[in-house]
């Protein structure tokens, strides 16, 4: 038997703030049903397993921008630049020194995380668009420097000739892409699990608050900067991992990894799948690159049209993404069914 | 020295011209507060109708300038009637998304309709040649810009900070309540608003294209510039915006000229620095 508090008491409380983080924490369905079919695609599409991977990697991109956009309302359009210094960290580590790829994740994370942490001292100061235009500021900046750094970064060429040794030092990335897809689901769905825990704990619940009302913060003691600072450069090694998952599973990096158009289509992807709930992320990373790879099939030069036309439905409807067009559909049949 | 002024010349007209396109910007995301990141699209639409009514029909280049801002105006007072309007008093970030979708979309359309190929843009002859006084020398386009701006510049901050006008928006923004109970009609008052803001984009564009060319691509590149002259120069602030377009449009060329190396560093590095020191920008009115 576990003893029961007395009512009002301060350990009842602590019971039920432990019990409301655990209901907060439960899996959902769709989490479930989105890994088991992730994995279940190694089996079914062995033939797209490269993009299958591209597609999961720009997914941890996106879940990455989620933390600091969804939760923490930090908007952004210069992500692609942590995720090109994540991309450019693993491809000149492994081109020049060291091919390992754990080797060159931990470095990727490192080195974006720890620009994250000189960035997140300017942004957090700021709100709304100036924050905007600051990360707008970063990205280009990061493209201008990998397009001068001729010597360092292939410039324009894009960045060749990375030596990625077997994955602890036995399994040697295939054509086929199997390895790499093996490696990045691993890698992704550890970081899915760390993000999660993250955002369901005391600290993911006061980026939501600050995101909900920056005024009434520092009234319950949370310091509004420091916490969107944490979040910022937590947000930065994420997709820093992002970059240098792309650059060993496709062993070269192109210019654009940092580019202006990076940093948009994945707010897109974000919106389609759904604000504020990471699997969101993975779902609209995987919606946009199928999305994108038809539309371009009907159409190769208009098929932004047919995007732009999307995120404004989305944002004009308020429907949440997919995942909230899922979430609202299973309701409403459950409701019909227990009646 | 009379290199360096020739330079600071054509820094100049490129700040007007930044001006004319950012003004209306001003308007609407400075003074209203909708973050409207499709105003380049304005823009591209009056460069593209100047383009239209001279190359096909043949009409004078002053003659198609109205009608550009005139087009603009309609178009956006059609999208404010149908989407903006709802996003006004919402949050911030959806309108950034909402108005990213439709540049997403008006550049695809652009590329439809008018092909992906620049066209070419003719001004009349007398603004072709360049001009002479000592060793002054600038293009006579230039040099329209800067007087068409200076009398432009004029107009829109007596129009704006000094009349009731201004005033009512600034107020609107501020209490809406108050605002309305003070038997002010907030939605003609926003649309009218929207309508000048579109007009000046219409006009900015039309009138950047000789110097800036045309594309569709055109209100994702100036984009960048547009949002930095208005928030560097503070929200709301006309001669905020003002500022910023020259200070914006003299660095850029001259610092392109004398260390072409550092491109576009200049410019984000100076943005992200002022930001720093001043959140709110340079002329800025505070915390919103």
């Amino acid at each position: 038997m576990v003893a029961v508090p007395a009512p009002g008491s301060a350990a009842a409380t602590t019971q039920t703030a432990r019990a409301l983080f655990v209901r907060r924490a439960a899996w959902r369905w769709e989490e479930i049903a989105f890994w088991v079919l992730a994995a279940a695609s190694y089996f079914i599409f062995p033939g797209h397993l490269v993009l299958i991977t591209q597609a999961m990697i720009t997914g941890l991109f996106v879940v990455s921008l989620d933390l600091m956009f969804g939760y923490a309302g930090i908007p952004s359009f210069g992500h692609a630049a942590f995720f090109g210094i994540g991309a450019y960290t693993a491809g000149i580590l492994a081109r020049d020194w060291w091919g390992d790829p754990l080797v060159g994740l931990v470095a990727g994370a490192l080195v974006a995380g720890l620009a994250g942490a000189i960035c997140s001292q300017i942004v957090a100061r700021l709100h709304g668009i100036a924050m905007l235009m600051v990360t707008l500021g970063i990205g280009l900046i990061c493209y201008e420097i990998a397009n001068k750094w001729n010597s360092m970064t292939g410039g324009d060429d894009g960045l060749q000739g990375m030596q990625i040794t077997p994955l602890l030092g036995r399994f040697t990335f295939d054509i086929d892409g199997k390895v790499g897809f093996i490696y990045s689901f691993i890698v992704i769905f550890i970081l899915y699990l760390a993000a999660r825990r993250l955002v369901n704990s005391p600290f993911g619940l006061a980026l939501k608050g600050i995101r909900e009302n920056v005024r009434r913060m520092p009234a319950l003691g949370i310091g509004v900067r420091a916490q969107l600072a944490l979040a910022f450069t937590i947000s930065a090694a994420l997709a820093g991992v992002a970059g240098a998952l792309l650059a060993e599973t496709t062993q070269y990096i192109a210019l654009e990894v940092l580019g202006f158009d990076r940093s948009i289509s994945v707010q897109i992807a974000l919106v389609m799948g759904g604000m504020g709930n990471l699997i969101g992320g993975m779902i609209g990373a995987i919606a946009y690159t199928v999305l994108r790879d038809q539309l371009s099939l009907i159409n190769p030069a208009y098929w932004d049209f047919w995007v732009g036309l999307i995120l404004v439905v989305i944002v004009m409807t308020g429907t949440g993404g997919i995942t909230g067009i899922l979430r609202r559909t299973v309701d409403r049949v459950a409701a019909r069914i227990k009646r | 020295m009379a290199d360096f002024i020739n330079i600071l010349g054509a820094g100049v007209a490129y700040g007007v011209l930044l001006f004319l396109m950012a003004g209306g910007l001003s308007v609407t995301m400075g003074m209203m507060g909708f973050a409207n990141l499709a105003h380049g699209s304005l823009s591209m639409l009056g460069g593209y109708i100047v383009v239209m009514l001279m190359n096909w029909y043949g009409w004078p280049f002053f003659g198609a300038l109205p009608m550009a801002a005139i087009g603009a105006a309609v178009a956006g007072v059609l999208v404010e009637r149908t989407i903006f309007k709802r996003f006004y008093w919402g949050n911030q970030l959806d309108q950034v998304l909402l108005t990213i979708g439709i540049v997403t979309m008006t550049v695809a359309g652009a590329t439809f309709v008018w092909g992906a190929v620049p066209p070419a843009v003719h001004v009349p002859e007398f603004l072709e040649g360049r001009v002479h006084a000592g060793f002054f020398d600038i293009g006579s386009y230039r040099l329209f810009l800067i007087v068409f701006g200076g009398a432009l510049t004029a107009a829109m901050v007596l129009g704006l900070e000094f009349t009731s006008f201004g005033a009512k928006i600034r107020a609107a923004v501020d209490n809406r309540r108050m605002t309305v109970s003070c038997g002010i009609n907030i939605d003609r008052l926003f649309m009218l608003a929207f309508a000048i803001g579109s007009a000046l984009a219409g006009l900015g564009g039309g009138l950047a294209i000789y110097l800036v060319g045309l594309d569709p691509s055109f209100p994702v590149k100036y984009l960048v510039y547009l949002l930095v002259v208005v928030v560097v120069g503070g929200m709301g602030s006309i001669r905020g915006t003002l500022a910023a377009s020259l200070a914006l449009g003299i660095c850029d060329v001259v610092g392109k000229y004398y260390i072409p190396y550092l491109g576009a560093f200049i410019i984000y590095g100076i943005t992200v620095a002022i930001l720093m020191v001043r959140p709110n920008g340079l002329f800025g009115r505070g915390g919103h």
